[in-house]
C-alpha cells in the first residue's frame, strides 16, 4: 500500500488550560496557589466535596473565559450553565466534575470561533468548537510509576481549580501545524494575563489523530506543545505502519510516554463512555449580560494579530520576524525596548530571533529569570555598527551579555576586545599570508572571487579580529600592484 | 410552655435555661427509649456547659437573642460541626463535619442550643423513618405506629416533648409528612429561602430545610432565624435579608384579611375517609370566614411519577461522593481496583431504599432514556408550575389533607412499596413547583392526628402562617404532647 504516504491525516485537539492568574479556585474561596505546597493544605469542605457543600461561581474566573472567548472569535453564550459530568474516581472527590456541555438544553461559555496560523508562509484557519469552564480534579501521587507503587496518595490541593478546556474542529493536518497553533494559542492566552502557561501542570493537551477513513485515536495528557508534535509525529508513523500491513486501527486512547518517546495503549474505546450529564441543580443558569461582554472586549490587551500588524508597519518588519518575536512575548517586549533607542528594527529583530534567542536555549535560561539591561543589546549593536567590533566579536560577546552580565563598553575597552584597524600592521600580515600562500594569490589574481580564500586566511592570523573591510582593501590594493608589474 | 414564652423567662433569669433543661432530659429519660426520636444527643454536662459559656459571653446581648436558651433538635441530615451527621446511614455512621450548616450558625448566633440529632428515613429517602440504618422511629401516638418521615425524629422529639423546636428537611414532604403524622406544625419554606448550605443532598433542586414546632408563633420564630439569603448557596433568593416573620404573622392576624381559598378536589377524594372528614371539617372551619371553592389538580400520578424521577437523577448524582475515600464508612482497599472498593463501600454502606433509588437514578439519567423519563419530567414540572401560577391568580392559598393516609403502622408499608411513594402525592407539588407548604394538625381519629396542608404561591410564608394561627384558635391545637 505505497498510497498511504498521501493519505490524509486529520488532527483535532482539546487543550486544558488552568487560569492560574485567578487567586481562588473556580467554586470556592481557597487558594488556587497550590504548587509547591503540602499535599492537602489547600483545600475546604467544599473543594474536598464534603457532603453538605455548595458550589459558587468565581466570578472573576468567568470573565476570564469571555475574554478568552473573545480573544479566540467565538460565540458567547447569553447563559452560564453548568452539568455534573460523572464519572468515578478518587482524585474527583465528588464523583462528578462540574463542567458544562454542548447539545439541547446544554451551553458551553462559547462555541464556534478560530485561530489564525501561518504554515509555510500561508495563511490558515482553525475552528474553535467550544470552550467549557471546569474544575480540576485533585492529583494522584504513586511512588515510582502507576505500576509499580504500592500505595496510591490523592493531594486535593489541585481540586477545583479553574480550567478552561479548549476543544478545535478537526482541521489540523499535521504535528508541525498542531505546534504552531497551539504556539499561537498559548500566545493569546499570554497575552491575555489569565494563565502561565510555563508552570507545571497548567496546560495539557488530548490530541484526537485519524487518518481519512480510519479508526481515531486519542492521546491523552500531554504535557507541552513540544510533545504534542512528538507524540502525533510517533502516532503517524505507527498508524501508517499498521495501514501498510493491512491493518485496522483501533478506536482507543492511548498515553504518551515521553521519557520513552511511545504511545501506550491505555484503554479501547469501543463504548462511548456515558457521563450521565445533567444540569448541576447547585448553580442556576446565571446571565451573562451584553454590557460584561462589551466592558470585557473593551479591556482587552493588545493581543498577538494586532501586535504582528503593528510590528510590520511600526517597524518594517515582515511578517515572519514580526510573528516570531510577538509570539515569544518576553523577546517582543524586548525588541519595543531596545527599539527606543536603536533604529535599525530589522538588524535588532534578526540578533533577537536567531543568536540571542539560541543562546537563551542553550543556557536553559526561563525567560523570567533573565537578568539582562536591554541597552548592553544596544550598545552591542551600535559599536557594530561602528566598526569597532566585527561580527565574529558580537556573536561572542552576546552570550556573555546574556549568561555573565558583562557590560558590552567596559568589556571592549578593559580587554582591548576591538578590531584590528591599523593600517600597517593589517599590511604586514596580508603580506606575510602573500608569502606563504603564493598558490592563493595566484589564484586571485585570475579569478576575483577568489580573493575571500586569502581575507579569510588574514582573519585566521588575527584571530578574526581584523576589520574584514580593510582587509580586503589591502589586498586588492596589493593584487592590484602585482597587476601593474607583472603586465 | 410554647418557645416564645421560654425565652422571656430565660432573659429574665439565664439561670432558668439550667432548670429548663433538667426538666427535659428528665422527659428524654423518660420516653426516648419508647420512640427513639435521636441518632445522637448531646450529653447533659455537655449542654451545660455551653449555656454556661453562651450566657458569659453575651452578657449584654442577651436580650436581642431570638433563640436563647433554647434547645432545638436538628435532622441528622443538617452538618453540625464536631457533632456525628449520619443521615442515617452506616455510610456516615463516624462521619463528623468540620462544618456547621448555615441554619446552625444562624440558630447558635441567635442563642440556640443543638440538642441532638434526630432519627430521619436514611439519606431522607423514605415516608416512614423506618428506612434508617439504625432503627425505626415510633409514632409517639401509638408507638405501634410509623411517625412519618423522613423527618420522623423531628416530629417525635417535639410531640413527647423531647424538644421544644426542631429542623427538618422536605424534599417532597418530609416535614410535612411526620408532622402530620404526630399532630404539629411543620413548614417546607419556598425553595431558596432558607440556605441549603451544609444540608446533606437528597434532590438539590427541591429540598429546603424548614422548621417544626408544636404551635404556630414558634413556628414563625424559626423561620425567622434560619431565613435569608446565603452567599454560600447560589439557589438561595438574594433579595430576602432578614423577615420577622412573628410580626407579619401578628400584622395579618389582626387585620384579618379574607382570602380566597381553593380545595384541591382530587386531593380530597383521594383520601381514607377518617382523613377526609376530618380535613373537611377543618376547612368548613376556615371557609365560614374565608371564601372557598372547589380546584381541580388533575395528573396527580403523573406528579408522583415525575417527582420521584427527578428526586432519584438527582440523588444518584448527590450520593456519587460517598466513596469511602475521605470520610464515612472505611473499608481496606488493599490489592483492589478502585471500582472494587467503590463497589463494596457503596454496597455495605448503603441500604435497601438507596442503592435502589441511586440505580434507578443512574438509568434515568443514562443515555438513551434520559429524554424518555428525565426530559419528560422537567416538562411535566413545567406544566404544574403553570398550572399553579394560573391557580395563585384566582386564589391565596390552597389546602388539602397532608397526607391520604393516618399513620401506617410498623413495616405495613415494605410489604406495598408503591403505596409508599403514592402516599406522598399530596406533598410533592409544592417541590417540584418550589412553593411554601404548611403542615397543620387539625383533629384526631381514633387517638391519630390528622394534619391539613395549605400551599400558597412564592415568598407567601406569612399567609401560611396566618391561616394556621387562626385555626389553631379555633381547633385548640396547640402546645399538645403525647404521652408515649
Amino acid at each position: 500500500m505505497s498510497s498511504n504516504q498521501t493519505l490524509k491525516t486529520i488532527i483535532g485537539l482539546e487543550i486544558h488550560v488552568q487560569l492560574t492568574k485567578l487567586k481562588t479556585k473556580l467554586f470556592c474561596a481557597t487558594s488556587a496557589d497550590y504548587r509547591e505546597k503540602k499535599p492537602n493544605t489547600h483545600v475546604c469542605p467544599v473543594c474536598l466535596g464534603l457532603p453538605g457543600t455548595l458550589p459558587t461561581v468565581n466570578r472573576k474566573a468567568v470573565e476570564y473565559a469571555i475574554a478568552v472567548a473573545k480573544a479566540l472569535n467565538c460565540e458567547i453564550s447569553d447563559r452560564l450553565m453548568f452539568v455534573r459530568k460523572h464519572y468515578f474516581y478518587p482524585d474527583l472527590p465528588k464523583n462528578y466534575q462540574i463542567s458544562q456541555y454542548i447539545g439541547p438544553g446544554f451551553a458551553p461559555i462559547a462555541k464556534n470561533g478560530y485561530v489564525k496560523i501561518i504554515v509555510d508562509g500561508k495563511p490558515k484557519i482553525v475552528r474553535i468548537r467550544r470552550i467549557n469552564i471546569e474544575e480540576d480534579p485533585g492529583r494522584i501521587v504513586y511512588l515510582g510509576s502507576i505500576e509499580t507503587s504500592p500505595y496510591s496518595l490523592i493531594d486535593y490541593n489541585r481540586s477545583g481549580v479553574a480550567l478552561l478546556e479548549i476543544v478545535t474542529e478537526p482541521d489540523i493536518e499535521s504535528p508541525k501545524e498542531a505546534r504552531i497553533f497551539l504556539e499561537k494559542l498559548i500566545a493569546i492566552l499570554e497575552y491575555l494575563g489569565v494563565t502561565d502557561p510555563g508552570l507545571e501542570g497548567a496546560f495539557r493537551v488530548d490530541a484526537n489523530i485519524s487518518f481519512e477513513g480510519f479508526g481515531r485515536v486519542e492521546i491523552k495528557n500531554i504535557g507541552s506543545i513540544r510533545d504534542v508534535e512528538k507524540a502525533l509525529t510517533y502516532e503517524i508513523v505507527r498508524q501508517r505502519r499498521i495501514i501498510a500491513g493491512g491493518g485496522k486501527i483501533e478506536r482507543e486512547t492511548r498515553h504518551w510516554d515521553s521519557n520513552k518517546g511511545v504511545t501506550i495503549s491505555l484503554r479501547s474505546k469501543e463504548f462511548e463512555e456515558d457521563y450521565r450529564y445533567f444540569p448541576d441543580p447547585d448553580l442556576p443558569p446565571l446571565r451573562i449580560s451584553k454590557e460584561l461582554i462589551e466592558q470585557i472586549t473593551k479591556s482587552l490587551p493588545e493581543l498577538p494579530d494586532e501586535r504582528i500588524d503593528r510590528f510590520m508597519k511600526q517597524y518594517s518588519l515582515d511578517e515572519y520576524r514580526a510573528t516570531v518575536l510577538v509570539l515569544n512575548k518576553w523577546l517582543a517586549d524586548l525588541f519595543e525596548t531596545c527599539a527606543k533607542h536603536y533604529d535599525k528594527y530589522k538588524k535588532l529583530a534578526d540578533l533577537l530571533i536567531t543568536d540571542f534567542l539560541r543562546w537563551i536555549n542553550e543556557f536553559n535560561i526561563d525567560y523570567k529569570n533573565l537578568r539582562l539591561d536591554p541597552l548592553q543589546i544596544v550598545k552591542l549593536l551600535r559599536l557594530w555598527d561602528e566598526g569597532t567590533l566585527s561580527v565574529k566579536m558580537v556573536k561572542e560577546l552576546l552570550p556573555q551579555i546574556i549568561r555573565d552580565g558583562i557590560d558590552v563598553e567596559d568589556y571592549v575597552k578593559s580587554s582591548g576586545y576591538t578590531r584590528l584597524a591599523d593600517k600597517e600592521y593589517l599590511k604586514s600580515v596580508v603580506e606575510e599570508v602573500f608569502r606563504e600562500s603564493p598558490k592563493a594569490v595566484q589564484d586571485a589574481l585570475e579569478n576575483p572571487k577568489a580573493i575571500n580564500y586569502l581575507i579569510g586566511l588574514v582573519m585566521k592570523k588575527t584571530g578574526g579580529r581584523a576589520d574584514p573591510q580593510l582587509v580586503r582593501e589591502i589586498i586588492l590594493s596589493m593584487l592590484d600592484k602585482m597587476k601593474n608589474t607583472g603586465s | 410552655m410554647p418557645v416564645h414564652k421560654l425565652v422571656e423567662e430565660f432573659k429574665i433569669d439565664p439561670s432558668k435555661v439550667f432548670d429548663y433543661l433538667d426538666s427535659l432530659y428528665d422527659n428524654i429519660k423518660r420516653v426516648e427509649n419508647k420512640i427513639q426520636s435521636f441518632i445522637t444527643i448531646i450529653p447533659q454536662e455537655t449542654l451545660d456547659r455551653y449555656v454556661e459559656n453562651l450566657i458569659k459571653e453575651n452578657k449584654h446581648r442577651i436580650d436581642n437573642l431570638k433563640l436563647f436558651g433554647i434547645p432545638i433538635a436538628v435532622k441528622d441530615n443538617i452538618s453540625t460541626k464536631g457533632i456525628r451527621t449520619t443521615c442515617a446511614s452506616k455510610m456516615l455512621e463516624n462521619y463528623v463535619p468540620p462544618y456547621n450548616a448555615t441554619v446552625v450558625e444562624k440558630i447558635m448566633r441567635e442563642g440556640g442550643i443543638i440538642i441532638g440529632k434526630t432519627n430521619m428515613d436514611e439519606f431522607a429517602m423514605g415516608s416512614t423513618t423506618e428506612t434508617s440504618a439504625f432503627y425505626p422511629t415510633k409514632n409517639p401516638w401509638d408507638t405501634t405506629r410509623v411517625p412519618g418521615g423522613s423527618s420522623g425524629g423531628s416530629a417525635t422529639a417535639l410531640a413527647s416533648g423531647e424538644a421544644p423546636l426542631a429542623l427538618g428537611s422536605d424534599t417532597g414532604g418530609s416535614i410535612r409528612n411526620p408532622a402530620s403524622f404526630c399532630g404539629v406544625y411543620g413548614l417546607k419554606p419556598t425553595y431558596g429561602l432558607v440556605s441549603r448550605y451544609g444540608l446533606i443532598a437528597y434532590a438539590s433542586s427541591m429540598d429546603q430545610i424548614g422548621p417544626m414546632a408544636r404551635n404556630v408563633v414558634d413556628l414563625a420564630i424559626l423561620l425567622s432565624v434560619i431565613a435569608g439569603h446565603d452567599p454560600r448557596d447560589s439557589t438561595s433568593v438574594p433579595f430576602v435579608q432578614s423577615v420577622d416573620y412573628v410580626q407579619e404573622l401578628y400584622k395579618l392576624y389582626h387585620k384579618e384579611p379574607k382570602l380566597r381559598i381553593g380545595i384541591i378536589k382530587e386531593f380530597f377524594e383521594g383520601s381514607e375517609e377518617p382523613v377526609k372528614k376530618a380535613a373537611t371539617k377543618a376547612v368548613d372551619l376556615l371557609c365560614s370566614y374565608h371564601e372557598c371553592q372547589e380546584i381541580s389538580l388533575p395528573f396527580s400520578k403523573q406528579i408522583i411519577a415525575a417527582y420521584y424521577i427527578i428526586a432519584m437523577a438527582e440523588a444518584s448524582s448527590n450520593l456519587a461522593r460517598f466513596d469511602g475515600v475521605r470520610y464515612g464508612m472505611k473499608i481496606d482497599f488493599t490489592n483492589r481496583s478502585w471500582d472494587e472498593a467503590f463497589t463494596e463501600v457503596r454496597t455495605k454502606g448503603f441500604g435497601y431504599e438507596v442503592r435502589k433509588r441511586i440505580a434507578i437514578g443512574a438509568y434515568i439519567l443514562s443515555a438513551g432514556y434520559r429524554d424518555m423519563y428525565y426530559i419528560r419530567a422537567l416538562k411535566l414540572r413545567r406544566v404544574l408550575k403553570e398550572r399553579f401560577d394560573q391557580i395563585f391568580k384566582d386564589h391565596d392559598i390552597v389546602v388539602s389533607p397532608t397526607m391520604p393516609i393516618l399513620p401506617p403502622r410498623l413495616g405495613e408499608f415494605f410489604k406495598d412499596p408503591l403505596r409508599i411513594y403514592l402516599a406522598d402525592v399530596n406533598t410533592v407539588a409544592a417541590n417540584l413547583v418550589g412553593i411554601p407548604a404548611i403542615s397543620i394538625p387539625v383533629d384526631f381519629y381514633n387517638g391519630l392526628p390528622v394534619g391539613l396542608q395549605a400551599m400558597a404561591k412564592q415568598f407567601s410564608e406569612p399567609l401560611l402562617l396566618y391561616v394556621a394561627k387562626q385555626l389553631e384558635d379555633r381547633t385548640g391545637f396547640r402546645d399538645i404532647l403525647a404521652q408515649p
